[in-house]
């Protein structure tokens, strides 16, 4: 074995640290999918009768369609029947303030290092913090209230804004777009919402925790973030799941509308357990992200580190209607023994004037597989625009492997698109030169690949940059000496 | 300080260093030249505990103990010091990042506190005067872009921040402009003291005019073939290597 080999398996052994589950009084489905269990959801929620044919709708389309199989995975077979679809923790009651929640839950989040009371304290976080399916604990309401955000549980939305959900739903990501989405759409069980009222600019980063802790609970989650003309908001979602060893499914669906002027960036640092060293257990995460620009002047900005999951399918997008509008995807995603990634982002571009962004840098390690997949299309009315990509791939030993798939399509001749894409090998010669001033192996991988990352993480808000830094490093450390 | 004695070490079974002895004491300054190709570097290499070579024989003692068992890392801790022939590009990563993680790292191998922000940016401040360099070049991606001379001149700079005990500078004058040798030069020299060692490997005795070497070696095909002091290098700069092959 040669010492890169050998450096690079040791780093790339390290057990998943956030690898323990909590009981919680749990509320949960039977096993299984049918419209029964779909109207359970809907009556557990107390939902209005349009949401429930929306979901009964969105159902039967689904029993039409089969799995995707066009994504560079190898996905084993799931059993839709042997999932439960809907956990909720039994203590329903409104929670006021933190004293009212359940203590057990308070020691879940400082294990995770994520406690409320100190991110509220330091970093002027408002946290809605959702655990198996159903929101626990809103902070920092009053304040955003006062500038008439929204920033609540979706079902919460759904009683109190119905007008709002129903007039945003599905409009970016149609129920019936993909298996997953149709899936979400049917069965979803919570989320968040936010919406952001003309002119205002939200003061703090929105964040959201998400956690799976039932067991062989799909979770299935529903964000909807609606940004009127001229607003902005930042928001940030990231999560981490204790270590199981079922395949726990995993399939949310996030929409965002941004009207004329207004600006969403959308922060997701993804750590779901990922599978044991030999690729047993971990979560399947096929998540459909999608935001318009539905105005002029309109952008959305989508940053995503990738770490978790045994499969991730993932593909956030942006649709830019709107004449002058932006639209960014930076993204790392990084595998490790037998996880498969296939990421990337689809730019649409309709409006005039329309410029995208892509930057991709993938990290592979052990036996895993990474994909960047990608869609330019320029439509033929979409004069003057504008796309860049640069898609890196970055790789550690010599069994993983990483592709990309570009896709470009432009219909008209004002436009233009460049690509660029390059594959790297960390190599020896970094490395020693790092231990060579007394950094050791663990610190210099860090070091060189959050280098190589750094063009994505330094998009994020700066706790989460902090954050993420540490996760890359861990995803493919090692206990070395 | 540092003792060698019949060194053997090979790379992908080629045979480079054939028992090399060597012997640097505390204070002193020595400087190694050789024809290209002769092992200079790879001895450097093979100091600095790079896994790539293999040590057949001999052994390597450094401060009283033997090195053979620590890897690169411990013996930049200890206080080994290479400057690079060639500095390598780490992108993403600034000097800055790059020194903080090391300096750090070796304060904590040696059970002190790690430098906050404000102490690390008064450290580099005072160590970029001492070979000129602008804080402009320490935050860009580590050698990527850089001039042969700022590679050179970073090289030193992170010698500076680190303190070693002894150093190795690996034809550090390549590349370098007048000036800039004589800024390195000065710098290299304000780091000197009774207890540390500096061992200057090169190719031309213009360097040695501004770093004074106490004992010049000459490497030939793995061995140390000749040692002398300063006038040393002014007779190879006249009669060239041929002399020496002559002689043996
Ligand atoms: N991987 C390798 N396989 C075989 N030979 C190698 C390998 N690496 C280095 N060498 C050889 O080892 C010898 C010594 O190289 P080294 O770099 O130590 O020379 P040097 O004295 O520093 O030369 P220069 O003055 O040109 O810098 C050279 O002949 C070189 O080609
Ligand atoms: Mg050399």
């Amino acid at each position: 074995m040669s010492k890169d080999d050998k450096i690079l398996k040791e780093f790339t052994s390290k057990e998943y640290e956030h690898g323990w589950s909590v009981d919680f009084d749990v509320d949960q489905a039977p096993k299984g999918l049918n419209e029964d269990i779909i109207k359970l959801i809907s009556s557990k929620k107390e939902e209005p009768k349009w949401l429930l044919d929306w979901r009964l709708k969105a159902f039967e389309h689904f029993k039409k369609m089969s799995e995707p199989e066009w994504s560079n995975l190898n996905i084993p077979k799931i059993d839709y029947q042997d999932i439960s679809y809907y956990s909720a923790p039994k203590k329903k009651k409104m929670l006021k303030s933190m004293d009212e929640v359940d203590p057990e839950l308070i020691e879940t989040f400082e294990k995770l290092g994520i406690s409320l009371l100190e991110q509220k304290r330091l970093s002027g976080v408002a946290v809605d913090a959702v655990i198996d399916s159903v929101s626990i604990g809103t902070t920092f309401k009053d304040k955003l209230s006062e500038l008439g955000i929204i920033f609540c549980s979706f079902s919460e939305a759904v009683k109190e804004y119905p007008e709002l959900v129903k007039k945003h739903l599905g409009k970016v990501i149609p129920a019936k777009d993909n298996y997953f989405a149709c899936l979400n759409s049917a069965v979803f069980s919570d989320g968040s919402f936010c919406y952001i009222p003309k002119g205002v600019r939200c003061p703090m980063e929105l964040s959201t925790y998400f956690r799976i802790n039932a067991s062989n609970t799909g979770q299935f989650e529903r964000t909807l973030i609606v940004a009127d003309e001229g607003s902005y908001v930042s928001y940030l979602e990231g999560c981490t799941a204790p270590m199981r060893d079922e395949n726990q499914l995993h399939a949310a669906v996030v929409e965002i509308h941004a009207e004329k002027d207004a600006e969403v960036k959308y922060s997701t640092v993804q750590n779901w357990y990922p599978g044991d060293k030999n690729g047993k257990g971990g979560i399947y995460n096929f998540v459909t992200k999608r935001g318009i620009c539905n105005g002029s002047n309109s952008k959305i900005s989508w940053t995503q580190v990738e770490t978790g999951s045994a499969i991730t399918w993932k593909y956030p997008s942006c649709i830019l209607r709107g004449d002058n509008s932006v639209g960014e995807f930076y993204s790392v995603a990084v595998t490790n023994n037998y996880q498969q990634a296939d990421t990337g982002t689809k730019m649409i571009h309709i409006g005039k004037n329309t410029k995208s962004k892509i930057i991709s840098k993938g990290i592979s390690a052990g036996h895993s597989h990474n994909s960047y997949r990608g869609h330019v299309n320029v439509l033929k009315r979409a004069k003057n625009s504008r796309n860049f990509s640069q898609c890196d791939s970055l790789l550690l030993g010599n069994k993983c492997g990483a592709h990309t798939f570009p896709y470009i399509d432009i219909e008209n001749k004002s436009s233009m698109v460049e690509h660029e894409a390059t594959t790297s090998k960390i190599g020896e010669d970094q490395i020693f030169y790092c231990l060579q001033r007394g950094i050791d192996e663990e610190n210099a991988i860090a070091l060189i690949v959050n280098g190589y990352a750094k063009e994505v993480l330094k998009q994020l808000p700066m706790e989460f940059s902090v954050e993420a830094q540490k996760l890359l490093s861990l995803t493919l450390e090692g206990s070395v000496g | 300080m540092l003792e060698i004695k019949n060194l053997h070490a090979s790379i992908d079974d080629t045979k480079i260093l054939k028992g090399l002895n060597l012997s640097v004491s505390a204070g002193e300054v020595h400087a190694i030249m050789g024809p290209n190709g002769s092992g200079k570097s790879t001895l450097a290499s093979v100091i600095a505990g790079r896994e790539d070579y293999d040590v057949t024989d001999g052994e390597i003692n450094f401060g009283g103990s033997e090195l053979s068992d620590l890897g690169p890392d411990e013996r930049a801790r200890e206080g080994i010091f290479l400057a690079f022939q060639y500095p390598v590009e780490i992108p993403g990563v600034s000097t800055t990042n790059f020194m903080k993680t090391a300096v750090n790292q070796v304060r904590e191998a040696n059970g002190e506190k790690p430098l906050d922000a404000v102490q690390f940016l008064k450290l580099m401040k005072e160590k970029m005067k001492l070979v000129n360099i602008k804080q402009e070049l320490l935050s860009r991606s580590i050698n990527e872009g850089f001039s042969g001379g700022e590679k050179k001149r970073n090289e030193i700079f992170q010698m500076a921040m680190l303190e070693p005990k002894l150093a190795i500078l690996d034809e550090t004058d390549s590349g370098l402009d007048i000036d800039a040798l004589k800024i390195v030069s000065n710098g290299v020299n304000a780091l000197k003291s009774n207890e540390n060692a500096t061992v200057v490997v090169t190719h031309y005795q213009r360097l040695l005019d501004y770093i004074v070497p106490d004992f010049v070696h000459v490497l030939m095909d793995g061995k140390i073939v000749k040692s002398g002091d300063k006038n040393l290098a002014l007779e190879l700069e006249e009669k060239g290597y041929d002399w020496i092959k002559v002689k043996n």
